[in-house]
């Protein structure tokens, strides 16, 4: 296989150890003087976002800042959980910069970039000495030096974290660095700004067109460069554990005027979320992967006892030990309860749909910390103290404040949203859709199809191939802005310094605009009779049941039509109150939803013509007989690129997947 | 078991309506029918938006995102109570559990001359993005740092630092304010820099130059009455006001010298 011509994904050359720091003494510089009149537009304020445009402003770029929320922090990095990946080896545990290279090549189901990935597991560990310096406040051990927990699909102890708010504390970190920028002018925001195109001439993106959204104004700004960090397209299923604002607008527009769309079928279903209570539901929890430390997954082994329980008759603490199947370790010994996501959503699929659901729907399992809480804490407390003979009562209490100090904001959030009080009964979980490995394609620089324009996060398609392993993406984006982009960027910015700024009145930015304008008056005009919601809660429904966790061709044959039927009805019959010179919310949920159906089309096709299972992307047409995923590298080890070519028309490149560097394996667990 | 108490209510809302900034505002009145009590708070926003859309009348402007007590987008003042009747949650951590049947809810916008209102009960709370500018970080550059685990820090202080950075910038504190202070919020990112070694270099400059941004954004003087704290849905505590106090005073003598 040889990859299309239309995509050159620009590794540098030389052994892989080398190519990073071979290429940033060798990248093209912009001398200060320069930097000073190139302009940079970045569009999202997250991770990603937040510390490329810190880290630009602080060399000298002129930057502005978008995002849709009131303020820059809220960007939904601020919810991340559990931590933060760095090999830092400070456990002693064995870790190194390969070992995370190999653990997010073999965890992303070989189906992530050699080169991409190696650099990034190299500025891991920078990471994490610039956040520190910035004042995050990570947990520390009492002699004052930083603590480490385990996450899924790795052996080693290298996820750095703040209780259960680490994404929270690394974005207001990468939030005070911005403000710092923005206080001394070298970065001007627009919060309540959303991008609503980008503007392309000759060949090069020169600019975006966004809409202030308290005034309804659209607005033409020029860039010499264009950073999409615009985040992941979970919302794409309505329910997921991402914001509520989440969407896909600002990479859909990209990839419309010419960027190519990577692995869009690639989701990210996360075991450990909060089952669905009812139909009034308008997103889902995530219970951090950080708890999969402490807790231990089960169902009951008998279907007699699932229905008791789920019918309120039993009470799932009196069910004896060996009643229980601990099915992770069970079927996982060596990784257990920590086996990736993809395998452990999946498991906990199959005691479901085989009827060993715990409660009323029938779709949700156990995650119980009663046995660690006892007798791993309880105990070591106990012997602090210098209890011989603890009680039960004494090792629950001793157990309990030290799983509240680890885990207290989780538990917390668990009780308000279920009425339960977790640290008496099991924590009662179901898979979620979390995250998107797809999106736009970009190549080594990060730069997409389209010259001048970039993607960082979670909005390219990015270092976790099929499957993202916890605590990843949080290292991604910041990898991206703080330590990738302020040396790529350089190498197209420093041919850039003769562009002069181009004045918006220029024909591109006022078609763009119009166009931008004709669509918002297009949905205000419809005046329908159903709310945008009710589109959005279809097209959710179809993507979850047939491009969701198991994915089969003639779901996706039938989704495909059935979400073209979504389209016309809703350009036909959506009901968008208000107007557009106004604050609408409204207005601004029906173009992300007109988007998402655009996308949702665009994944089942992608989905549909991967025949080969891999990573989050299950096809049931292919696994082994023990039910894991079953690849098929010789047809399948590249990545789908799509290029947009009109209404329902995509044309796939392939960029082939070459593994110099690690042993191409069947994935195991066991 | 699933926590589906599964009982619905019915309540009335009265909101507090107000197309934009400079138009007057006025409270608006809904009876919302068989509502769950498994339904998160805007999730019932939800269901009498949908309906108002479906009537043909223009939905209820509100701010959120993260819907799990994290961004701090979310801002309603609710029977007099910012977030509600429930402590340390913000809004869309309420559930209309917290109620009971035949309840009459009145939700207002966060009210204060810091925070204009953009409509009906969103918000502009961007001078604490401007107070975060003046000073609420440390000057280092990206490259700049050396190896973290060169800096020793006590585990009380790390803790007693994060618990003042788990402030999610709400405002609910200020909103809660008879005098519109936002001294708990200020007071939180100068505790969290002022307990850290990495955060000490600078610490006089930043209150001072805190505080004076605090001061032109309009917002009040705090006379300790203590209501932010007592709303805060992160329990920030007035420990860090009392800290905050300390820092300033001898960062001014420092100053005048
Ligand atoms: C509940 C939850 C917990 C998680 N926990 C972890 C964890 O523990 N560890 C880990 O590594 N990862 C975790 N993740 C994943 C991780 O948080 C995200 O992948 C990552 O934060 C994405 O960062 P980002 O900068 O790419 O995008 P985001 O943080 O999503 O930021 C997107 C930005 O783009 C802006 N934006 C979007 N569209 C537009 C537009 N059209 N115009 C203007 N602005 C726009 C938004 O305003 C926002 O500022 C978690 C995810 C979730 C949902
Ligand atoms: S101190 Fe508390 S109330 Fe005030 S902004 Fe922070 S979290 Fe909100
Ligand atoms: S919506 Fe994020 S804190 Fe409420």
């Amino acid at each position: 296989m040889a990859s299309s011509k239309k995509l050159n994904s620009n590794i540098p050359e030389g052994q892989l150890e080398l190519k990073w720091t071979t290429y940033r003494s060798t990248v093209h510089l912009v001398n200060p003087a320069n930097k000073r009149s190139l302009e940079v537009l970045i569009i999202g304020s997250g991770l990603a976002g937040a510390s490329a445009a810190a880290t630009l402003a602080e060399m000298g770029y002129k930057v502005k800042v978008f995002c849709f929320q009131d303020s820059p922090r809220r960007a939904h990095s601020i919810a991340a959980q559990g931590g933060v990946n760095a090999a830092k080896n400070y456990q002693n545990d064995g870790d190194s910069v390969y070992r995370l290279f190999y653990d997010t090549i073999k965890g992303g189901d070989y189906r992530a970039r050699e080169a991409n990935v190696h650099r990034l597991a190299e500025v891991s560990g920078n990471i994490i000495d610039q956040c520190v310096a910035q004042g995050v406040p990570f947990a520390r051990e009492y002699g004052g030096l930083l603590s480490n927990r385990s996450f899924g699909g790795t052996q080693v102890q290298r996820t750095f974290y703040a209780a259960g708010q680490t994404g929270q504390q690394l974005l207001l970190g990468a939030y005070s660095a911005l403000q710092r920028q923005v206080g001394m002018g070298a970065v001007k925001l627009l919060a309540r700004h959303e991008m609503l195109d980008i503007v392309n001439i000759d060949g090069k993106c020169r600019g975006i067109i966004a809409r202030d959204l308290v005034s309804g104004k659209l607005e033409r700004h020029f860039g010499h460069a264009v950073l999409l960090c615009t985040g992941g397209y979970g919302n794409v299923f309505f329910l997921s554990t991402n914001a509520m604002g989440s969407n896909v607008t600002a990479a859909w527009k990209a990839h419309k005027k010419g960027a190519f769309f990577g692995n869009p079928c690639y989701t990210q279903i996360h075991p450990t979320c909060i089952p669905v209570s009812g139909d009034h539901q308008s997103k889902l929890t995530l219970m951090s992967e950080s708890l999969r430390n402490d807790g231990r997954i089960w169902v009951p082994k008998s279907k007699e006892h699932a229905q008791a329980i789920a019918s309120g008759k039993m009470n799932p603490n009196d069910l004896k030990e060996d009643d229980r199947d601990y099915y992770l370790e069970r079927r996982y010994p060596a990784f257990g309860n920590l086996v990736p996501r993809d395998v452990a959503s999946r498991a906990a699929k199959e005691r479901c749909d085989a009827g060993f659901g715990v409660n009323a729907t029938g779709q949700a399992v156990y995650l119980d910390f009663a046995f660690n809480m006892k007798y791993k804490y309880g105990k070591t407390e106990a012997t602090k103290k210098g209890i011989e003979n603890p009680t039960e009562e004494q090792l629950t209490e001793f157990g309990q404040a030290v799983i509240k100090e680890k885990y207290g904001n989780l538990f917390d959030m668990y009780a308000q949203i279920t009425g339960v009080d977790p640290y008496k009964n099991p924590m009662m979980i179901y898979p979620a859709v979390h995250y998107t490995m797809g999106g736009l394609w970009v190549d080594y620089h990060l730069m997409t199809t389209v010259p001048g324009l970039y993607a960082l996060g979670e909005a390219n398609f990015s270092d976790h191939g099929a499957n993202r392993l916890g605590a990843s993406a949080l290292m991604q984006g910041l990898a991206d802005g703080y330590f990738v982009i302020p040396y790529t960027i350089g190498e197209y910015l420093s041919e850039e310094i003769r562009t002069k700024a181009i004045p918006t009145d220029n024909e591109a930015f006022v078609k763009a605009e119009q166009d931008v304008n004709d669509r918002l008056n297009k949905f205000l005009n419809i005046k329908g009779t159903k709310s945008v919601d009710h589109f959005h809660k279809r097209l959710g429904h179809v993507m979850w049941d047939k491009c969701g966790m198991a994915r089969n061709a003639e779901g996706l044959k039938w989704a495909i039509e059935e979400i073209k039927k979504i389209r016309s009805e809703f350009w036909s019959d959506v009901r968008v109150p208000g107007t557009a010179n106004e604050f609408n919310p409204e207005l601004e949920k029906a173009g992300r939803v007109a988007d998402f159906i655009e996308l949702g089309e665009l994944m089942c096709m992608d989905a549909l013509h991967r025949n080969e299972s891999c990573g989050g992307h299950f096809r049931e047409e292919y696994q082994t007989e023990e039910g894991e995923a079953k690849r098929d590298d010789d047809k399948f080890a590249y990545v789908a690129a799509w290029e947009y070519k009109g209404e329902s028309n995509f044309e796939l490149h392939k960029e082939e997947l070459k593994f110099d560097n690690i042993k191409i394996a069947q994935r195991s667990y066991k | 078991m699933g926590g589906t108490t599964g009982k619905n209510i019915n309540v009335t809302v009265k909101v507090w309506r107000q197309r934009n900034k400079n138009e007057k505002g006025s409270f608006e009145t809904h009876d919302m029918k068989g509502v769950s009590t498994d339904m998160s708070f805007l999730e019932m926003f939800d269901v009498l938006n949908e309906r108002l859309i479906t009537e043909g009348k223009d939905p209820v402007a509100f701010d959120h995102d993260c819907r799990e007590g994290i961004c701090g987008m979310c801002s309603m003042y609710i029977n007099g109570r910012p977030h509600g009747p429930k402590n340390a949650v913000t809004t869309c951590q309420l559930h209309m559990r917290s109620f009971n049947d035949g309840d009459t809810i009145v939700v207002e916008p966060w009210r204060s001359a810091a925070f204009p209102v953009v409509k009906d009960l969103v918000v502009d709370r961007a001078a604490f993005d401007r107070v975060i500018a003046a000073g609420g970080f440390v000057s280092v550059n990206t490259g700049n740092a050396k190896d973290a685990n060169n800096i020793l820090i006590p585990k009380p202080e790390a803790d007693e630092a994060f618990n003042a950075a788990a402030c999610i910038g709400c405002g609910a504190c200020v909103a809660a304010c008879k005098n519109g202070s936002a001294m708990l919020f200020v007071s939180a990112k100068v505790s969290q820099l002022a307990l850290l070694p990495q955060g000490k270099i600078e610490a006089e400059k930043r209150v001072l130059d805190m505080v004076h941004q605090m001061d032109v954004e309009g917002f009040g003087n705090c006379t300790n009455t203590g209501a932010c704290e007592a709303e805060c849905p992160k329990s920030i505590s007035l420990e860090n006001i009392a800290r905050m106090n300390r820092e300033y005073v001898f960062a001014s003598a420092n100053e005048k010298k």
